[in-house]
């Protein structure tokens, strides 16, 4: 199954390699991690997707709540929650391409955000699989570069993740 | 007043009312050093490998309940040590270690002894820190000291560039502290506990197991007062000898792979099992698919959450200090009406005593040649069962845990998680600075003993009347005895061949040393050893019969239930 766990840490140097070193020791699987301050700047926001048994997901929230730095841990996916990522896509534009690939960006709701002769960049948010969808909606051939942040997460409603 | 770093790392450990560092200095740690040597509070012992000092430190903590304190220098200084923070941190053992680190502007440079301490040491400490500002020094020795001894204990590292020793700032040393992100739970949850005290009255088949945190709490006369209202059997894992008294008729002895025969067939057949302060690992429950096939309700004590339910499915969960727990279990049982059932409990000592009849610790013995199970049992009857005794790992470790019978805590010291061999030396040492009138045993093998034989200079320096026992069977007897059973008796490098006469090594050094080779010289040996030469060192070379072999023996990946036993080979 996979999990989004959400964690808060101390925003100290080393914070990350504790997290992301618990996952080596330990096997667990990593598919994305995000990291960056909250806006309490002694605290960092970390999103961490992983595929596991409810059995080894429990051990990593409990071996991540171990963590001396780490303040809070819950696993977002017990409860409704939104996920979303962002991508950044930089695709060949030129002739007939350049006015399709504005339209498809425009199908997803992505903007060009860097346009030269010959190249767009089109940041597109969304959850993964709309991502994965953008790109196989376009021509494979045309694209340069992608970029993908991994994913970010937060619980709806009345569920907050704060100190 | 301002101080400098290295005043004031000394004076925090003055606060911290530490009397013993055991170190080495080196370049990084000289002004830490130069403090060290302008008082007389703290008082250092000079080991002769960094390794010796943080097992001599860890030795001190297991044996006094104290924080045991160590101090080395950077790069090598960090990197030998490192096998005994992980020694430590297997066994949640509480250490502050503090570590010399090259100046703040030289990180990152490859500079001479230079090691990524804190990333090195990362995934074998409780927690470290690299002081980066002198103004965090004394905030974060501090920090080491209760996060150490608090909730599950463990080893703490402060990593502290050179320059951060001599930069000044004022001191001020907290009373009391208190972190966000670090709450360890100490009561446990009163329900879970109302559940867990209705399975032990409805138990038929109880069983009580307990492990290290039993030791580590200091919950020994708490356990022993609730197994006896309970009547229930006990055993304990390697870890909690001594938590519950080995000569007392509940006591079934340890469990695991090297357990008795009533332990492991108890632990398989219960009905409830209450574990306490220990953790279910590969060598105490074998297979644990084998172990499900029995089913049984369990009730789990340990102040470490990601201990519950790691390997073995638990039903009652409860978190919390082991003490405080054990209090509110004897509270809710002596407030509540039902009592355990005699007539069922009855017929399942029946049974216990049936298993236990097997004897299954008994061996043979000649005339010819010294059994070493013997000279542990000669050790407990000379010693009167009331000494400290360390071990170094192999079947000389399994040997003495099977044969001295411990009645009281923190007197059996020994790398039970990580299983280190060269522990055992300076471990006895840690143990007489912490005990300096204690009688100390050390229970070795001629493998073992050599992997930090270097201490015996430290032994002499601070006449340390350790009784070493080595026993001798010329070969790493645990890898033969599995080579012998499992690898169709091929003894690939198990033999010690070319070892040092062990007799002259120690008067080299400055000891008493003594060869015994007959079954009928080993108890007038060990008397003179420990009546005679009372106050000296002695070297007790066992030459011991080199086919001898542990059991019961549960073999790897195997139930419990699946013991091969002495007489069966």
């Amino acid at each position: 199954m996979r999990h989004i766990i959400s964690i808060l840490i101390e925003n100290e140097s080393g914070a990350l390699s504790r997290v992301s070193g618990l996952f080596s020791a330990r096997g667990y699987n990593i598919d994305s991690l995000t990291v960056a301050p909250t806006e309490d700047p002694s605290l960092s926001r970390m999103t961490i997707v992983s595929i596991g048994s409810d059995d080894i997901i429990e051990q990593i929230t409990k071996q991540l709540n171990k963590l001396i730095d780490v303040v809070k841990v819950v696993d977002l996916s017990e409860a409704p929650h939104i996920e979303r990522e962002l991508m950044l896509v930089k695709v060949r534009a030129t002739g007939k391409d350049r006015e399709e690939m504005k339209r498809v960006a425009d199908i997803f709701r992505g903007h060009i955000i860097d346009v030269t002769e010959s190249s767009y960049v089109i940041e597109l948010t969304g959850d993964g699989a709309k991502l994965d969808a953008f790109l196989n909606a376009i021509d494979r051939s045309l694209i340069l570069e992608t970029v993908r942040t991994g994913v970010c997460g937060i619980g709806r409603g009345d569920r907050i993740l704060k100190v | 007043m301002q101080l400098t770093g290295a005043e004031i790392v000394i004076r925090c450990l003055q606060e911290e009312k530490v009397d013993y560092v055991f170190g080495y200095p080196g370049g990084s740690v000289l002004f830490i050093y130069d403090e060290l040597f302008k008082q007389d509070q703290v008082r250092h012992v000079l080991v002769r490998h960094e390794q010796a000092a943080v097992h001599a430190a860890d030795a001190y903590s297991r044996s006094s309940d104290k924080v045991g304190v160590c101090l080395v220098t950077s790069g090598p200084g960090v990197t030998n040590a490192v096998t005994g923070i992980a020694t430590a941190y297997m066994d949640s053992i509480p250490l502050v270690v503090l570590t010399g680190q090259v100046p703040t502007a030289y990180i990152g440079q490859d500079a001479f002894q230079e090691a990524d301490t804190v990333g090195i040491t990362r995934p074998c400490v409780k927690h470290n820190f690299l002081v980066k500002d002198v103004k965090d020094l004394a905030i974060t020795i501090k920090k080491a000291f209760y996060l150490a001894k608090t909730g599950r204990p463990g080893p703490v590292l402060v990593d502290i560039p050179k320059d951060i020793t001599i930069q000044k700032t004022e001191f001020h040393y907290p009373k009391t502290l208190s972190m966000r992100s670090y709450n360890p739970v100490v009561k446990g949850h009163t329900g879970q506990i109302k559940k867990a005290v209705q399975l032990l009255l409805e138990a038929k088949r109880p069983m009580i197991y307990t492990g290290g945190g039993v030791i580590l709490s200091n919950a020994a006369e708490k356990l022993t007062r609730l197994a006896r209202m309970l009547g229930f059997p006990v055993t304990q894992t390697l870890m909690g000898l001594g938590g519950y008294p080995a000569t007392d008729r509940q006591h079934l002895g340890m469990l695991g792979m090297h357990g008795t025969f009533e332990a492991n067939m108890a632990m398989q057949e219960c009905d409830v099992l209450l574990a306490i302060g220990a953790r279910f690992d590969d060598r105490v429950i074998g297979n644990p698919e084998h172990f499900a096939r029995n089913p049984r309700k369990i009730i789990h004590v340990d102040i470490d959450p990601s201990s519950i339910s790691k390997r073995v499915k638990v039903d009652v969960p409860i978190v919390g200090n082991v003490p405080d727990v054990i209090d509110e279990i004897i509270r809710q049982l002596e407030a509540s009406e039902g009592k355990p059932d005699a007539r069922h409990l009855a017929a399942w000592w029946k049974q216990i005593e049936e298993w236990r009849s097997k004897n299954c610790l008994k061996y043979k013995m000649g005339s010819e040649l010294i059994m070493p199970q013997y000279v542990v049992e000669k050790l407990y009857e000379v010693t009167g069962g009331d000494a400290f005794v360390t071990s170094d790992v192999g079947q000389h470790q399994m040997w003495a845990a099977q044969y001295y019978k411990f009645d009281k805590p923190r007197r059996w010291i020994n790398s039970g998680g990580l299983g280190t061999m060269g522990f055992g030396l300076p471990a006895a040492m840690g143990v007489r600075f912490a005990n300096p009138d204690a009688t100390v045993a050390c229970i070795t093998g001629e493998g073992s003993i050599q992997m930090n034989i270097q201490e015996l200079s430290t032994c002499k320096q601070f006449h340390l009347p350790i009784k070493i026992l080595c026993l001798n069977n010329g070969y790493l007897g645990m890898v033969r005895q599995w080579q012998q059973m499992f690898h169709g008796n091929r003894y690939a490098e198990s033999y010690v061949d070319a070892l040092p006469d062990f007799v002259k090594l120690a008067e080299a050094y400055g000891h008493v040393g003594m060869r015994i080779t007959k079954p009928a010289d080993v108890e007038p040996a060990l008397r003179e050893a420990f009546v005679k030469h009372k106050n000296q060192l002695v070297f007790l070379d066992f030459l011991t019969d080199k086919t001898a072999n542990v059991f019961p023996m549960v073999a790897a990946g195997k139930g419990l239930s699946e013991m091969i036993l002495a007489e069966e080979l």
